[in-house]
């Protein structure tokens, strides 16, 4: 094995900054091009109109996902030296809700925000002065959630090793599964899409047009 | 309108392009993507700029720029340059650059950018309560399969499922 090569020291610190640089324009790219550049867009996945965020993440996580099994089984990628997110479950499901609710009013999610910001949605900025906002104030009160943060706390717990199943199997189980939402997803937009009413200056409208009305009385 | 140039990719052929250059970094770095760490530590620079002492005495802080620690030293840092460069290059070669609000029709501009703040706020937030975003968390969690990551990934959908129908009128 000789991947992942930072791992394996092929290269250093300052390089790998580099290397960022360079994945973080093909992240970038690829989420403009996604439509991930729009708010609306990412928002009518809640309303089943458009569901396009599903799709592209789906599709996303089951492409690396079987890329980095089969590049272990032909003994190239070491997997255990590959970053796991650790397991914390109170603040990953608190803060998934707070993300959830914080999705539907925002529009965007942090990585989402940043493309549309940088072709000039309005609405991209004030999310992100909201989002820096949020950080401080999150460190600010750290001290008193402190052991909030580290609550349910598995280590490097897996899909796999939860169900007691080999990794194989959970990665067969999870593509059974995106490929179910894609085709309900397919079915709710045959139901749903059509119920589109053109917006404001939002991609889905012709954003020469605005349409400028008063703001619902709520 | 809508010529070739400007035509969003097929969410699919997108999803595994994604996938692809999440897969690299995996090779290359044996690490994912992420986007809110990078917020994190910019917010932190600022911080640390106005009043370093502040920044020395706050535990979370600290982690990131305590005493000589230059918060923007860091590999999600640099990922998240080349990500505003790389919407940037997307939306220009697609004729999408321009000032313009994102919203539905029923509300009015700066309605949607008093939502885009406070929604922004309570994505920052849960974004450090959960240990990252739906670029490292989701997306990079998710196929690497860690438990929590999963975790979140369903609560966050759930929760804006269940909240949806109460801002509708941002967005339908």
């Amino acid at each position: 094995m000789s991947a992942p090569f930072y791992k394996y020291d092929f290269f250093g610190f300052e390089t790998g900054l580099l290397i960022a640089f360079i994945i973080g324009i093909l992240f970038g790219f690829t989420l403009e091009r996604a439509g991930f550049s729009s708010s609306r867009k990412l928002a009518l996945q809640f309303y089943f109109r458009d569901m396009t965020v599903l799709k592209v993440m789906f599709s996303a996580i089951v492409t690396a996902m079987i890329g980095v099994l089969l590049l272990n089984l032909a003994d190239i990628l070491d997997i255990s030296k590959i970053y796991l997110n650790p397991t914390f479950l109170g603040p990953q499901i608190g803060g998934g809700v707070v993300m959830g609710i914080g999705f539907v009013i925002g529009g965007y999610c942090p990585g989402t925000s940043l493309v549309a910001s940088a072709i000039g949605k309005i609405d991209g900025f004030f999310y992100i002065a909201g989002a820096l906002v949020g950080m401080v104030v999150f460190a600010e009160i750290y001290p008193l959630i402190a052991d909030f943060t580290q609550s349910g706390g598995m280590g490097d717990a897996t899909l796999g090793n939860w169900l007691g199943l080999k990794p194989g199997i959970v990665a067969f189980l999870i593509i059974i599964m995106a490929l179910a939402m894609f085709a309900g997803s397919e079915v709710l937009e045959k139901r749903f899409g059509g119920q589109v009413a053109a917006g404001g200056n939002g991609a889905l409208a012709n954003a020469s047009e605005p349409v400028e009305e008063p703001a619902p009385a709520e | 309108m809508n010529s070739d140039k400007s035509a969003y990719w097929n969410p699919y052929l997108a999803g595994f392009v994604l996938g692809l250059v999440l897969l690299a970094t995996f090779v290359i770095m044996g690490r994912g993507l992420g986007a809110s760490g990078a917020m994190m530590r910019t917010v932190t620079y600022a911080v640390d700029t106005i009043s370093p002492e502040h920044v020395d005495n706050n535990i979370y802080f600290a982690k990131y720029a305590g005493g000589d620690k230059n918060p923007l030293s860091n590999w999600l840092v640099f990922e998240v340059v080349g990500v505003l460069l790389g919407g940037l290059l997307s939306g220009l070669l697609a004729g999408r650059l321009r000032l313009q609000t994102d919203k539905g029709p029923r509300i009015s501009k700066r309605g949607r950018w008093g939502f885009a703040f406070l929604g922004g706020g309570l994505m920052g937030f849960g974004a450090r309560l959960a240990l990252g975003c739906t670029s490292g968390q989701a997306l990079s969690g998710g196929a690497t399969m860690a438990l929590g990551s999963w975790a979140f990934m369903f609560t966050m959908f759930a929760a804006a499922y269940v909240v949806a129908w109460f801002f509708r009128k941002q967005w339908l």
